[in-house]
């Protein structure tokens, strides 16, 4: 692993009474796309404006390579943003858009300008150079924030929601366009949203935060099947997830006791005592349906309450008769063969392996 | 259908009789400024441009004509950046008693002048100040600040907030990001507060009036004229100083009106 590029060491930001950001300890590693994501108000936000230097931390410490950034000003710093509003000079053309953070610098116009248009060659608005900003699309707008802020080369890039004004089909494209220019500049991208596609789809790390804190940080694959607690759960959405407590515990595993029945679980590095609560998840497209009695250990009788198509796939909404609430997700080819009614019995089954054990919160 | 049409007709006749009544006098008062006989009455003598000729060559209407340029181009610019200063300060600050801060700003307007001009004269000859030309710019100054100041603080109202901060992250200092970004943000509302301070004060009269001494513009002159006799002199005058305080309110107009239109489009 490369050394952090950045640090936050107990960092902490209020507002008044208001906490915005719990102490939280983070490292960003050199070249990594990182996002943060969270849903509205858990810090994110102000956790990029303290790096960019809008926000100052209450306490706490950020660093970057190993200097103690809490009082340098944004100006002195080199972490441009991308904002969710875009915040383009609407009195420039696209050009002098671009041109803006290299006059800061005091860089001449003529080397301003070569920069410049090279930037605007490299994401394709080269046409649009002498336009204004009114002029532009939402796509093309977007280009131009981003071709502002890389033309100074910076070493971390910081971008705030800056895809959710567009529309869906601009979304994906420019998705793929940030993952790319990553990927050749080797930069750090930090990336905000609430949007779990976004994240997992760009993210080489995804850090979870929900008020003000970190939930957990980890590959976007850990957090899908591993979740660490019932918020990141929740959170990540398409998980069923069971309370209850441990009925007994063998070296494999444990066998919980829920409103719903009795489930085996298998134990990892958590640390269990018989009679404690415990809540376990299992992803929503590992749970298998079938019309018939698997009589299989992990195994729930269900009704179905509603369906969700998304194109080829499909989400089934599930009660069993305590009332708890089940998710499967599959393809709709696949649920086509059971062809199920309204009142149709249904058995829902897991093994153990799929399940996974949450932290005690 | 038709009822709609009776009120269109009936709205339209409402608005002309308004403008009728606001335009006409003006309008009479350019028509007998070119008129040769020395009355202003109807049927009007022969068309002539006399009265023009006689102010042309009268020295001290062209002293007069001076201090009012001069005394309105010099308000302009201090009302203009104390107008701009006060916008900014609310755009950029959250302080107590912002409230009547702002109050207190825009209250000059609302006192009657003529006692704003006795005040002043009282205020600026205890400290020595009356009597001299920027008296009057000083004066003038605290009366058409608010205006200038409810225009940028229009536009600053209309800015994404985010421009500033934007400014700093691509490293402008907050000097830069004034000159960069706020400064040529505001242009259009900047120009339309010059041009609306400078109408206002161009026009005025009795703060001029009180506070000048020796020092005569163009609306004491007029006054002075028409105490002693009827001279149709006036009317030249008169419409001299029309011409110049609508050029500006239109020009103030297009300015503020066309950039609205052009980022409202965006």
């Amino acid at each position: 692993m490369t050394k952090p590029l950045v640090v936050f060491k107990n960092v902490q930001k209020l507002f008044g009474d208001f906490v915005a950001v719990k102490a939280i300890n983070l490292e960003i590693h050199e070249g990594e796309f990182l996002a943060i994501m969270g849903p509205s108000g858990c810090g994110k936000t102000t956790t990029l404006r303290m790096l960019a230097g809008l926000e100052e931390p209450s306490t706490g410490k950020i660093y970057m390579n190993d200097q103690v950034m809490n009082k340098v000003k944004p100006h002195e710093r080199d972490t441009p943003l991308v904002w969710q509003s875009l915040a383009l000079f609407p009195f420039l053309t696209v050009i002098e858009n671009v041109e803006f953070g290299l006059k800061m610098r005091g860089i001449d116009k003529s080397e301003r300008k070569r920069r410049a248009l090279e930037w605007l060659e490299k994401l394709d608005i080269i046409d649009f150079s002498e336009r204004d900003i009114s002029t532009l699309s939402g796509g093309q707008k977007q280009r131009v924030a981003l071709a502002r802020s890389l033309v100074l080369e910076p070493k971390i890039l910081l971008l705030d929601e800056p895809l959710s004004a567009l529309d869906a089909h601009l979304v994906i494209r420019m998705q793929a366009v940030l993952v790319q220019l990553q990927r050749e500049l080797g930069i750090t991208f930090v990336y905000v949203t609430h949007s779990q596609s976004e994240a997992f789809a760009m993210a080489d790390r995804v850090v979870i935060m929900g008020n003000g804190e970190i939930s957990q940080v980890g590959t976007p694959k850990d957090i899908y099947r591993s979740p660490q607690n019932k918020f990141v759960a929740e959170f990540v959405g398409r998980n069923n997830i069971l309370s209850g407590t441990v009925f007994s515990l063998t070296n494999l595993g444990a066998h919980i006791e829920t409103a719903s029945g009795t489930f085996s679980v298998n134990l990892k590095t958590n640390k269990l005592v018989k009679g404690q609560k415990a809540s376990f998840v299992i992803s929503a497209d590992l749970v298998h349906l079938s019309r018939s009695n698997p009589e299989a250990q992990n195994s729930v009788h269900c009704k179905l309450i509603s369906e969700e198509f998304v194109g080829s796939m499909v989400t089934l909404f599930l009660e069993d008769n305590s009332n708890q609430e089940f998710k499967v997700q599959m393809q709709e080819r696949e649920l086509s063969k059971f062809d199920l009614k309204p009142d149709s019995d249904i058995w829902l089954s897991w093994s153990a392996q799929s399940a996974h054990l949450l932290d005690v919160s | 259908m038709n009822s709609n049409r009776i009120l269109n007709i009936v709205l339209a006749a409402y608005v002309g009789v308004i403008f009728t009544f606001i335009f006409a006098p003006i309008l009479f008062s350019v028509i007998f400024s070119f008129n040769s006989q020395r009355f202003p009455t109807i049927p009007l003598g022969n068309f002539s441009t006399e009265w023009y000729v006689k102010i042309l060559n009268d020295p001290d209407i062209w002293q007069a004509a001076l201090n009012s340029l001069i005394v309105s181009s010099s308000t302009a610019v201090i009302a203009t950046i104390l107008g701009f200063c006060t916008a900014y300060s609310d755009f950029r600050y959250n302080f107590r008693f912002k409230g009547p801060y702002l109050a207190l700003i825009l209250l000059p307007p609302t006192i009657p002048l003529i006692i704003m001009a006795l005040a002043m004269l009282a205020w600026l000859s205890k400290l020595g100040m009356s009597g001299q030309l920027w008296s009057i710019v000083f004066a003038h100054s605290v009366l058409t600040a608010p205006f200038a100041m409810a225009i940028i603080r229009l536009r600053l109202n209309q800015m994404d907030p985010d421009l500033e901060s934007a400014s700093w992250n691509l490293g402008g200092s907050e000097w830069a990001t004034m000159r960069y970004v706020i400064i040529p943000f505001c242009k259009p509302a900047i120009i339309s507060g010059l041009c609306l301070a400078a109408a206002v004060s161009f026009d005025e009269f009795a703060i001029s009036w009180f506070v000048s001494g020796l020092n005569k513009t163009l609306p004491v002159v007029i006054l002075e004229i028409v105490q002693g006799n009827i001279d149709p002199q006036v009317n030249a005058i008169g419409t001299f100083v029309f011409l110049i305080s609508m050029s500006l309110v239109i020009l103030a107009q297009i300015f503020f009106v066309y950039r609205q239109m052009k980022s409202t489009n965006t």
